[in-house]
């Protein structure tokens, strides 16, 4: 006993929780990064406002936006099984976690996108650079850079979303504190969960913190 | 000796931003090695001018030739047209997340596909000739505006332009900084760059021109050699404006009346 927690369960259950973290930082991973490359590609086709593309990605990103998680897994994990298409919980997991995030992380690249100055862009062409190299070497390394923050903010967002993987039956954190709890011990495993979210998207956000200083010290970005 | 052949030649431009013309009419030509400057009010059409030459406005008529080939007769690729212009901005516009040297290399290596080796080379003269050469590592924040400048003028110069535009270049400068941009303009009129030039340094136009051309309300009013220009403007326009530049001894007269 130590301050009123049995360690003796918090020893056996452990290695549970850990699995299952490890599973959990997986899975975010995974739909952290996809979510990444759709909202990089959303944004993109709003800014340069390329026909039909610039309306698809604006429908899709309130669709993600104003929309639970939950119901992209229902309709992944249950509606999808319906006309053909049957998808473990793990896939049904990132490909929900991708969707609902493209649309944040678009939002994200666009203020960033916006933020690259006029003068700048005419300064880029002035130099005789394509379409293409402006966005390599001009335009994203700014737009990004202004970013940072509110892509953390998704990313921590999005690995706290997978919470609710558990309905879709991915052996998670919160499933694993689901079916532990039935036979008691709730303090201990209120307190192993807690610990195992903290261990997994703290780190993130210290990165990410560290990242935003230094751009700021190199007074890119804002 | 022989005239030179013409390098830029405007003629007939018009430039409307919806009604409002900014630009009526005007036609211009600066020869290979020739420095012209324009001079005239605020809002007179000179920057605007100098952004329809490498395509940062588009133009409602007449017709602009590079080394004789129209850039707006036919399909232009811009970004081709644009290698062989260098353009320097008033507010530098460098690229913070660049080094010196790699702002000045991405043109030459990334648009034009040099060689890094030879366009360092380049780079590192260019540099050392506008004496910051030790700043080549150093980002564009720890460098002065003067030092900016210097840096945007070394990074247009690299592409190897058949001529440079300067855009008001020292309008956004300290005054104890104007001097080293100034500087670097004349030794490349010295060696024989191509220049069109807007600028409020009377003193610097006079220095530097082969030719004045004095715009007001969107065309030329009148052009001239310098020294013609600035001791007999033949425009009342152009003397107002020189005017502007004048000062009368205001304080001794004050005192006088005391």
């Amino acid at each position: 006993m130590f301050l009123g927690i049995e360690t003796e369960f918090i020893a056996k259950a452990l290695p549970l929780y850990g699995q299952a973290a490890w599973r959990t930082v997986w899975v975010a991973a995974c739909g952290v990064a996809l979510s990444l490359i759709i909202g990089l590609f959303c944004s993109l086709a709003r800014y340069y406002r390329i026909p039909g593309l610039k309306s698809l990605a604006a429908a899709y990103i309130e669709l993600a936006r104003n929309t639970p998680l939950m119901i992209h897994l229902f309709f992944l994990y249950y509606g999808l099984p319906r006309v053909g298409l049957t998808l473990d919980g793990i896939t049904c997991g990132v490909i929900g976690l991708a969707f609902l995030g493209g649309g944040y992380m678009a939002e994200a690249f666009r203020a960033g996108l916006e933020a690259v100055s006029r003068a700048q862009i005419e300064s880029g062409l002035s130099l005789g650079l394509s379409r293409r190299q402006m966005v390599r070497y001009v335009i994203l390394p700014q737009a990004l850079a202004v970013a940072v923050p509110a892509v953390a903010a998704n990313t921590i967002f999005l690995m706290k979303e997978t919470s609710v993987f558990s309905i879709v039956a991915v052996a998670d954190l919160v499933y694993v504190f689901r079916d532990l709890i039935k036979e008691g011990h709730s303090n201990e495993n209120l307190f192993l969960l807690t610990i195992f979210y903290l261990v997994i998207i703290l780190p993130v956000s210290i990165l990410f913190n560290r990242w935003e200083r230094r751009l700021r010290r190199d007074g890119i970005g804002h | 000796m022989a005239v030179a052949r013409p390098v830029l030649k405007i003629t007939g431009l018009h430039k409307r931003y919806d009604q409002l013309e900014v630009i009526g009419n005007l036609s211009l030509e600066v020869r290979k090695g020739e420095v012209l400057v324009v001079i005239g009010p605020s809002g007179c059409g000179k920057s605007t001018l100098l952004r329809c030459i490498n395509g940062l406005e588009t133009i409602q008529g007449g017709d602009i030739e590079l080394n004789g080939q129209s850039i707006i007769v036919g399909h232009t690729r811009w970004n081709l047209v644009r290698q062989q212009i260098g353009m320097v901005f008033q507010s530098y516009d460098l690229f913070p997340h660049m080094t010196v040297l790699e702002n000045i290399l991405l043109g030459p290596m990334k648009a034009q596909g040099r060689e890094r080796a030879e366009a360092t080379k380049e780079a590192e003269a260019f540099l050392d000739r506008v004496g910051l050469l030790d700043r080549k590592d150093s980002f564009p924040r720890q460098l002065s505006g003067g030092q900016k400048q210097r840096v945007a003028i070394v990074r247009a110069l690299c592409m190897n332009p058949e001529i440079m535009l300067f855009d008001e270049v020292t309008a956004s400068l300290d005054p104890e900084m104007v001097r080293e941009v100034l500087d670097v303009i004349l030794g490349l009129a010295e060696q024989g760059m191509t220049m069109l030039i807007v600028t409020h340094e009377m003193a610097f136009a006079r220095a530097v021109a082969d030719k004045i051309v004095f715009m007001d309300q969107g065309s030329i009013v009148e052009s001239a050699p310098p020294d013609i220009f600035f001791q007999n403007p033949v425009s009342d326009r152009a003397r107002k404006f020189l005017n502007i530049f004048q000062f009368e001894g205001v304080k001794k007269e004050e005192r006088h009346n005391d």
